[in-house]
């Protein structure tokens, strides 16, 4: 007998993304007792069911904390908004502690710059003791550094002791220089002028460097909250809870966390749909726009599934919950898009390998130009010329560039495939997409629609289709082939009148049969009515013909005793293809199909959607071999594939695309899963991929080149030819600007749109 | 050539060669994970303008548990990534943040902050 189990709710702390929340779950599962466990990361809660007698709720904290998580105590109404509302707000206290630290250096740089320019005033000069102005200036700047600035140089620090040199240390070496060499000049000034230098202070420098370098931290914090946006947004799209049908009846509203397998969930019109299933009764037009990209209602009947997270529009129903938590649609798309955003993409590399020496190369760089610019300028300017120039080079130095210039893109982007419904697998995937010249699309459920339709209704001499129509449909009814399904559906769309049919019998491979209004009908291949005795006149003979000519699938319909109409059947080509196919011809790729069918057929369906190449008669454990074929040409292949034995196929690819949210192992194997079924879907991956590369390539050779001339100038290497010096406040303006630049470019691809024909 | 520009070429001199010694050199402080009797390999590190340990030795095909307890609310260290694992992680300041991942081909695998600027690695046996 089951042992009795008791359901109890954990508040999860410190979870910061989608595998911890699995590692809670394996933990708590693992404990002696739980039958149960759920952990959803949106909301941080866990569900477990136990036996009271094997475990208890503090055996359950136990497991959690050994995790290396919290459980927090607290009243059991703070909901799951305003516990999100509450991390908002601790990001948006560090925002406004940089801002009061960007405040005061600025407020102050704005004092101390008109205070440092009286020195260049002589009638000034002669009122002002040029000793009190010094401390005065040195008061003022004390606060910079040590409110505003403490963390550049405490970071400096910290690396410096692991060996690690990052942005803060070029920042701290840079403004520390400046000032020691300002605070010398302020306490002996005696030293400077015994040695004929003019005793010069730079606090002016120091000051407006911080104030500058926060002003740029402030922007790009404000910048990179944006490049995540995506992942809060599909998190937010969770139900909070559901409304459960219990065994009495009567309907109860649950949290989404205590929602079990197979529970039955009423959706009432306006509402979300709370977690996966399948609909039960009831039918309606669910919103999915928010999981497939597809702006238009979808109709869902009984055993339609439906997904948590989309709107129900116009009806109500119910469904049976077959997924919950981490399996649920919502949550692979938030997992899939996360871990493309913590994937490198190959065009990073060199920017790597370049950022991880950058900081201590710049850092000999800035050393070598004070030892020159020592000892080859005039003696009386050698000292604040070499200080100057060391501090210019350290300061303009911007590794940030470098290292925003591709991650931030790709988040940006994979972000906003997956608003459209197009799921980057990583960045590797991305990049392939935009290298792709050659689109190889597999016939059968991504230019057709996959599922057989009726094409053609032909009624014979003498017979009327209005009559035949709802005869055949009332024996159709009541089959399950795929075929009768499309007469079915044929008949619906003609709105025919129901009749009732009786004696229903299926013949396997041929057909079935049944009586309407007393009469035998007869619905199958030319085998069926052949075995019961029926002739089929040469006239509806040579309509077949012509119908099997193009690779139609041809039942014939006999009415007492007497062959009296055809139905073609056929899989369709999607009202999208043609124009889909179109635009990536327009976007220089040649787009080739492959399908199973004869040449005839393939011909004609490569026509109709304007493809001129295609492989025709390719059996399924040859598609791999077609691609290989291609790529052997010098072509880099995207497959695209509806993932039902295309597989291997969507492997070999460059990259691979599978559609319509694709079987699992498609998505394995897929580089890019589309969730809508529709061929605009490949577009929409190409565009993306195109801008999102472009960008990348656009942010690195700013990065790059920014950096390549920055240094060289602050060097002073102009200064020979053109007498050109780089003053370090301005180096302090475009180091704050380039990164801030970059992400800005980053940020552009937030703007993306697919082009509809 | 003056006495200062003497002792100034020479300072920066020996500068130079320190900080190439010491930044791209010199001994990096290395740990080994300790397996925890449910099999799974553990690590804790420590986030402060750096990652200590810095390299981190596991085996191939047990799970590895790295433990990153950041302690410092500077930017830079605020996130760490496995770009080889696909991981993509915040590092709340004062918090210990758990990274999960199965190594399970041998190799060097770096591992650093949303910039590249900190590094540690993972090597993999």
């Amino acid at each position: 007998m089951e042992p009795t189990t008791k359901t109890e709710t954990l508040d999860i702390e410190g979870m910061t993304c989608a595998s911890c929340a699995s590692f809670v779950e394996k933990s708590l599962s693992r404990t002696p007792g739980v039958q149960r466990a759920v952990v959803n990361f949106a909301t941080e809660k866990a569900t477990v069911d136990y036996v009271p007698s094997q475990a208890t709720p503090a055996s359950l904290k136990e497991a959690v904390v050994n995790a290396g998580y919290g459980v927090t105590e607290r009243p059991p109404d703070t909901s799951a908004a305003e516990r999100s509302a509450e991390i908002d707000r601790q990001k948006a206290l560090a925002y406004q502690k940089l801002k009061r630290r960007f405040g005061v250096a600025a407020g102050l740089a704005l004092v101390i710059m008109p205070l440092s320019m009286l020195m260049l005033w002589p009638a000034a000069m002669e009122r002002v003791n040029m000793q009190w102005l010094n401390y005065g200036l040195l008061l003022l700047t004390l606060p910079v550094l040590g409110y505003s600035g403490r963390e550049f140089y405490s970071s400096a620090w910290n690396g410096f002791k692991h060996r690690a040199a990052n942005m803060d240390t070029l920042i701290a070496v840079g403004t520390g220089a400046a000032f020691l060499y300002s605070l010398a000049a302020t306490v002996v000034p005696g030293f400077f002028t015994r040695r004929g230098l003019m005793p010069e202070v730079y606090y002016d420098t120091t000051a407006t460097i911080i104030a500058l370098i926060l002003l740029g931290k402030v922007l790009e914090l404000r910048a990179k909250t944006q490049t995540s946006a995506a992942i809060r947004t599909l998190m937010g799209l969770q139900a909070k809870t559901a409304r459960v049908v219990r065994p009495g009846g009567q309907e109860v509203d649950v949290p989404i966390e205590q929602v079990q397998l197979g529970d039955v969930v009423v959706v009432r019109p306006g509402e979300k749909v709370a977690t996966d299933g399948i609909i039960e009764e009831g039918h309606s037009a669910l919103d999915e726009a928010m999981l497939t990209g597809e702006s238009l209602p979808v109709e869902k009947k009984p055993s339609d599934p439906v997904f948590g997270a989309t709107l129900n529009k116009t009806g109500s129903f119910r469904f049976r919950v077959t997924k919950v938590g981490a399996d649920t649609m919502l949550a692979q798309i938030v997992k899939l898009v996360e871990d493309a955003q913590g994937s490198r993409a190959p065009i990073q590399r060199l920017a790597d390998k370049v950022s991880a020496i950058f900081v201590p190369t710049v850092v000999v760089i800035a050393i070598l130009t004070f030892v020159l610019w020592f000892d080859l300028a005039p003696l009386e300017t050698r000292l604040p010329l070499a200080l100057v120039n060391f501090v210019a080079v350290l300061i303009i130095a911007c590794p940030c560039a470098l290292g925003l210039a591709t991650p931030t893109a790709i988040m940006v982007s994979t972000g906003k495939g997956a608003e459209h419904g197009v799921l980057i697998r990583n960045a590797e995937s991305l990049e392939k997409a935009y290298q792709v010249n050659t689109v190889l699309l597999d016939k059968t459920g991504t230019i057709t629609r996959g599922e057989p339709a009726v094409t053609d209704f032909v009624a014979a001499d003498g017979q009327n289709v209005g009559h035949l129509l709802p005869i055949v449909a009332a024996v159709e009814r009541q089959s399950e082939h795929p075929l009768a399904e499309a007469v079915v559906r044929y008949a619906d769309a003609q709105q025919a009148t129901p009749l009732a049919a009786t004696g229903f019998r299926a013949v396997e491979g041929k057909g079935a049969s049944a009586a309407v209004d007393g009469q035998a009908v007869l619905i199958g291949n030319s085998r069926l009515l052949a075995e019961a005795g029926i002739n089929i006149l040469p006239a509806l003979q040579q309509q077949a013909d012509g119908l099997l000519a193009q690779a139609k699938t041809v039942l014939y319909v006999a009415v007492a005793g007497q062959a009296v109409g055809l139905i073609g059947v056929a899989d369709t080509v999607r009202d999208t293809s043609a124009a889909a196919i179109k635009r990536l011809q327009a976007l220089g790729l040649e787009v080739v199909m492959m399908t199973g069918d004869n040449p005839q057929t393939a011909a004609q369906v490569a026509q109709q959607v304007g493809i001129k190449r295609y492989f025709a008669e390719v059996l399924p454990q040859d598609k791999a071999g077609k691609v290989k074929a291609l790529q052997a040409e010098g072509r880099i292949v995207a497959m695209v594939g509806d993932g039902i034995n295309d597989a291997p196929a969507l492997a070999q690819a460059d990259i691979g695309l599978a559609m319509g949210g694709g079987t699992d192992v498609a998505m394995e194997a897929a580089g890019i899963t589309l969730m809508r079924s529709d061929l605009q879907g490949v577009v929409t991956a190409i565009e993306l991929s195109r801008q999102t590369i472009r960008t990348i390539k656009q942010n690195l050779f700013f990065a790059f080149i920014y950096n390549t001339l920055g240094i060289p100038v602050a060097a002073g290497l102009l200064y020979p030819v053109f007498g050109w010096l780089l003053s370090p406040m301005l180096a302090a303006a475009a180091m704050a600007l380039s990164s801030v630049s970059v992400l800005t470019n980053s940020l552009r691809l937030r703007g993306f749109t697919p082009l509809k024909n | 050539m003056d006495t200062a520009e003497i002792i100034v070429t020479l300072t920066g001199l020996a500068l130079v060669a320190f900080v190439v010694w010491y930044f791209f050199f010199s001994a990096r402080q290395t740990a080994s994970a300790v397996s925890s009797s449910s099999g799974v390999q553990e690590v804790d590190i420590t986030v402060k303008g750096g990652y200590s340990p810095d390299v981190i030795e596991v085996e191939r095909g047990k799970p590895v548990q790295l433990s990153f307890y950041r302690d410092e609310e500077n930017s830079c260290s605020e996130e760490v990534l496995f770009p080889d694992f696909s991981i993509r992680r915040d590092l709340p300041a004062f918090k210990t943040t758990l990274v999960e991942l199965l190594p399970d081909k041998p190799g060097r695998f770096e591992f650093t902050c949303g910039m590249g600027m900190l590094r540690g690695s993972l090597v993999v046996k």
